[in-house]
């Protein structure tokens, strides 16, 4: 708990500390590593909670994205519309794409996931309407009203932040409570909890629409994050890019979506954007494929894990 | 559409097949016998493509190169194996994605540190370079023929080895039933790397013979990777029949897909629809058979676990 | 000597503020943001060779100012490039920005360098979007109109007689463009207009039914490795003996003859450059970069090279008063009429294009050996943008 309080201080902080310093730049970078920290939380849910190996969470992402992008091209720029629209359109993904996959196990929930997801990237990718592989520019933020112009950098910082509080928030309340210890059971042994009685293909499947819902959130802002929708947000190295979050972070630890973010974007900024690596940064994947191996090799319950073993050593 | 055309892209569906079967084969041997979801299997035919293109370049001669690539790549998936892949059998197949996933940047920059960043040259070798006439009047590529061939041959050579040898019989039993295998005393740790071994190197020879006729990037792998999990998941995971007729399946789907439904929907939209709809829908098509078959045979057609 | 740690560390520490602090005046500080990595990485770094030569050969100064060239790699990833370009913006505060080769990644970053009011020089990617309607005093262009090969290319098949064409492109946006400014200049029979997958693999399906619809030509937009497959398989096929292959020049130059060879021996393609032109400018830029680069360039690496020629024209024009909208850009208008470029001589429209020759060269080898691109015509004469005309700029 108090980790969690010094962690939220310090997010309040930086965005100021960064304008003091002239640093705009990195108070957007900021917002990015909390959306995505958002999206990777919702993967963890399924992926480490539910112990569904879901590799289409992009599907959801990218569907919220593109709601909202779509929405702001007709005119909606009403973040009261597009945003909740966002949510529904990506658990009504959820929903139909859970409904079909959840019938399948192992590798083969892996593959299918994988597959509805590189469905919505074809399709979007030869939609002219909405850009297809151009992508679509957005004409702005969403308006939000009470004055909140989401143009201004600190303005939108600490509107996800709130946001990713939130939802962080309803993760944390949905995974210590029943629903949340059941799918912890089914994940643990799922023909015990069914030979108890828990109906566990519905338990499975509202886990998969939760988890979808919170990301299709974590795409509206994305979309306005960059001011920029692209097919590429649907594509199944975005998948496979959540994935490294969370296993990087902690599967099935809560912070394992956060962290993992935090991690990843940042050692990324900082290898690719460093002035003092010159046209070595160019191959900055190399590196952080050799961190990431390490982690792996090394840190085998993710970072989250690494810590929590430190601290009760 | 005339016969001809239609026989000829029959042809062409059971030759995207079988460039399929080369990677999906080493592919499902390595998850059906190690239970290891390995991301960097592209990354081995990458490399294979390269060190091919590298040695026939020194060499001068393709059908010289051919057999040493294979050897070159197998010994570099031995490496891997031994030095870090090997410590992953043990955890569990998200730890698997991670790892094998960080393999795959790494090999991609290893890759354009030593090569560059730009697509090299392969070239087939001189003797297949244009087209032979079939019976029908066809003009079929003499190369894809000779993927055909060597499609098949190694079809029936693993058919051979997995069926007949000592060797594919403990595989068959590691496939089946690890803990049993090993109960019953099979030195799995040998077994393991062996797999790995011809698996890198169908990687090799996947890599070798399809370079002439694809771009040799960095990258290439992923692209194709996913298409041989495709077919390894329709056709069963640890099944060398079942990577067969999934090759097969997904190659001719594909093929035929992106022959007929732009003509079929000619005819019924009208010409921006159909030229906007058709291409989409051949895009998805193979998802869409693989998710039919799930439904119908959730494990696979030819699961190798009972 | 190697320094302490802790020592190395506070230096880094100290480099890293300067850096952070607001650059000193008199100088120019470009944001050069491209494809560097992946596999359509050939075109980005064949800009930036080219970019760079120039800037070598002008004592690493351009207009006058010691410039440094903040390079970037957008990966061909659109939100990728979105990142970056806000980071050379805001954070590194560029004066210019130039480099981007692919449209997608232009159309997703262009918002955010035209509302910064930066200028940005295109090397390659000049969308209709930002030419036409939404053209801006902003952008300014050193490559040519997206269409502007196609509509070569289009001209060219009409003017060889070819009665039947057929077409084949990406099923994306930039592809049905492509198909869209050959049909403008081309009046015979369209056989088919095919659109294939992206990153397609094998084409095996696609060229079996080029061969039943027997067209004398086939025009091809395939980019990067698309293009390299469809090649290789093409002439595999045995399809070039009686097709006449003919391309757009960056889908035909020395990236892809390196990755290629020998099978694409006679096909035609369009330019607005060609390795043989007869201009001193020329000579001096394929000489050096030769030897240079140990490799011939390609008429990307033109581009690059073009580029930076005008900006350095420009910014000396303008004496170095970058941020003043209208100075910069009327000096920038300017600027093709008062150097030489490689590409011969060339204005710019009023929607920031130019208006330039466009050229038909083959593949075949020259007297060392070598594959090579040689010019045996011209096809269109200082032809301008299509969209200018919807441009509302002065």
């Amino acid at each position: 708990m108090k980790a969690a309080l010094a962690l939220l201080a310090a997010a309040c902080v930086f965005p100021l500390a960064m304008h003091g310093l002239d640093q705009h730049f990195y108070i957007g970078f900021g917002a990015r590593v909390l959306i995505y920290a958002m999206a990777a939380a919702s993967l963890n849910l399924v992926l480490g909670y539910g112990g569904m190996v879901s590799f289409g969470h992009a599907a959801f992402f990218g569907a919220g994205a593109y709601v909202t992008g779509i929405l702001a091209a007709e005119g909606l720029r009403s973040a009261w519309i597009a945003w909740p629209a966002a949510v529904a359109v990506a658990a009504l993904a959820a929903l139909v794409i859970g409904a079909i996959s959840l019938r399948t196990r192992g590798v083969y929930f892996i593959m299918i996931t994988l597959a509805f997801a590189q469905m919505m990237y074809y399709v979007f990718v030869s939609l002219k309407a909405y850009g297809g592989d151009d992508g679509l520019s957005l004409p702005g933020r969403s308006t939000l009203g009470f004055g909140l112009e989401l143009k201004n950098p600190l303005t939108w910082y600490y509107v996800v932040l709130v946001l990713v509080v939130a939802s962080l928030y309803l993760l944390h309340r949905i995974v210590h409570s029943r629903f949340g210890r059941v799918i912890q059971a089914i994940r643990e042994n799922e023909t015990r909890a069914e030979a108890i009685g828990y109906p566990v293909y519905r338990y499975k499947l509202a886990c998969f629409v939760v988890s979808g819902a919170i990301a299709g959130l974590a795409g509206a802002l994305i979309a306005n994050q960059s001011s920029y929708v692209g097919p590429g947000l649907l594509h199944w190295v975005q998948s496979g890019t959540l994935m490294i979050m969370v296993i990087l972070g902690g599967v099935g630890r809560f912070w394992g979506g956060p962290i993992g973010a935090l991690v990843l974007l940042t050692l990324e900024e900082t290898i690719s954007g460093s002035d003092w690596l010159g046209p070595y940064a160019l191959h900055w994947q190399l590196p952080v494929g050799v961190i990431l191996l390490a982690i792996v090799l090394y840190a085998p319950q993710g970072i989250a894990g690494a810590i929590r073993k430190r601290r009760h050593a | 559409m005339s016969t001809i055309l239609l026989l000829e892209q029959t042809l062409n569906g059971v030759q995207f097949g079988l460039m399929l079967f080369l990677l999906a084969a080493g592919l499902t041997l390595v998850f059906g016998i190690m239970d290891m979801i390995n991301l960097a299997h592209g990354s081995l035919y990458m490399i294979g493509a390269y060190l091919m293109a590298s040695i026939a370049g020194v060499t001068g001669s393709f059908w010289v190169a051919l057999p040493l690539a294979l050897v070159a790549t197998a010994l570099v998936g031995v490496a891997l194996e031994v030095t870090i892949l090997r410590r992953l059998y043990e955890r569990d197949h998200m730890t698997q994605v991670l790892a094998t996933f960080a393999l795959i940047l790494i090999a991609n920059e290893v890759v354009r540190l030593i090569w560059g960043s730009q697509p090299i040259m392969l070239n087939g070798p001189a003797g297949l370079a244009g087209p032979v006439e079939l019976p029908g009047g066809i003009q079929y590529a003499s190369y894809r023929l000779a993927i055909i061939g060597v499609g098949l041959l190694v079809a029936v050579l693993l058919y051979l080895l997995v069926t007949k040898t000592r060797v594919g019989m403990l595989v068959r039993a590691g496939a089946s039933n690890r803990e049993m295998a090993v109960a019953m005393g099979v030195d799995i740790r040998r077994l393991f790397t062996a797999v790995f071994a011809i698996g890198a190197a169908l990687c090799g020879l996947a890599g070798a013979m399809l370079g002439p006729i694809l771009a040799v990037q960095v990258g290439m792998g992923e692209n194709i990777l996913i298409l041989a999990f495709v077919v390894i998941v329709i056709g069963g995971i640890g099944s060398i029949r079942g990577a067969f007729v999934g090759a097969l399946l997904v190659g001719l789907v594909d093929t035929m897909g992106r022959a007929l439904l732009p003509l079929f929907f000619a005819t019924l939209f009208p010409p921006m629809v159909a030229s906007n709809l058709g291409p989409s829908l051949s895009a998805i098509l193979i998802y869409v058979l693989m998710a039919t078959v799930l439904f119908f045979r959730p494990q696979g057609l030819f699961p190798a676990r009972g | 000597m190697k320094l302490p740690m802790k020592l190395r560390l506070a230096a880094f520490a100290a480099a890293a503020t300067v850096a952070f602090a607001a650059q000193a005046a008199n100088e120019l500080k470009i944001g050069f943001l491209s494809t560097l990595s992946g596999p359509a990485s050939a075109l980005g770094i064949e800009v930036r060779d080219g970019f760079n030569l120039a800037l070598k050969l002008a004592g690493g100064k351009l207009g006058g100012l010691p410039t440094e060239v903040v390079i970037a790699d957008d990966q061909l990833n659109p939100e990728v490039g979105k990142q970056l370009t806000e980071r050379l913006i805001k954070r590194d505060r560029v004066n210019l920005m130039t480099g981007i080769i692919f449209s997608n990644v232009m159309l997703a970053v262009w918002p955010t360098i035209e509302e910064s009011k930066t200028f940005y020089i295109a090397p390659n990617s000049t969308p209709t979007r930002i030419s036409g309607e939404g053209c801006s005093p902003y952008f300014f262009s050193a490559s040519w109109p997206n269409e502007g090969h196609h509509e070569a290319a289009g001209h060219f098949a009409q003017s060889k007689g070819y009665k039947n064409a057929y077409l084949i492109a990406p099923n994306y946006p930039a592809g049905k463009d492509a198909l869209t400014g050959f049909k403008r200049s081309y009046k015979g029979n369209i056989v088919n207009e095919m659109y294939t997958k992206v990153n397609q693999l094998d084409y095996s399906a696609e060229l079996a039914q080029i061969r039943a619809a027997k067209p004398d030509t086939l025009y091809a937009f395939l980019p990067g490795g698309m293009g390299i497959n469809f090649i290789k398989q093409f002439v595999a096929s045995g399809l070039s003996k009686d097709i006449q292959l003919v391309l757009p020049g960056f889908s035909a130059d020395q990236d892809v003859i390196r990755a290629v060879g020998e099978p694409m021996l006679g096909l035609f393609d369009t330019s607005q450059w060609a390795y043989d032109l007869d201009n001193d400018a020329n000579r001096k830029f394929v000489a050096e970069f030769e030897k240079t680069y140990n490799r011939l360039p390609t008429l990307y690496a033109e581009q690059g090279y073009t580029t930076a020629l005008i900006i350095d024209q420009a910014v000396k024009a303008a004496k170095g008063r970058v941020e003043d909208m209208k100075t910069f850009r009327a000096s920038l208008m300017r600027a093709p009429t008062q150097v030489k470029t490689p590409r011969g001589d060339w204005k710019a429209a009023h929607n920031g294009t130019p208006i330039q020759d466009y050229y038909v060269r083959v593949v075949s080898k020259d007297d060392k050996g070598r594959i090579v691109n040689k010019k045996i015509g011209t096809v269109m004469n200082a032809h301008t943008d299509f969209w200018a005309k919807d441009c509302k700029l002065k």
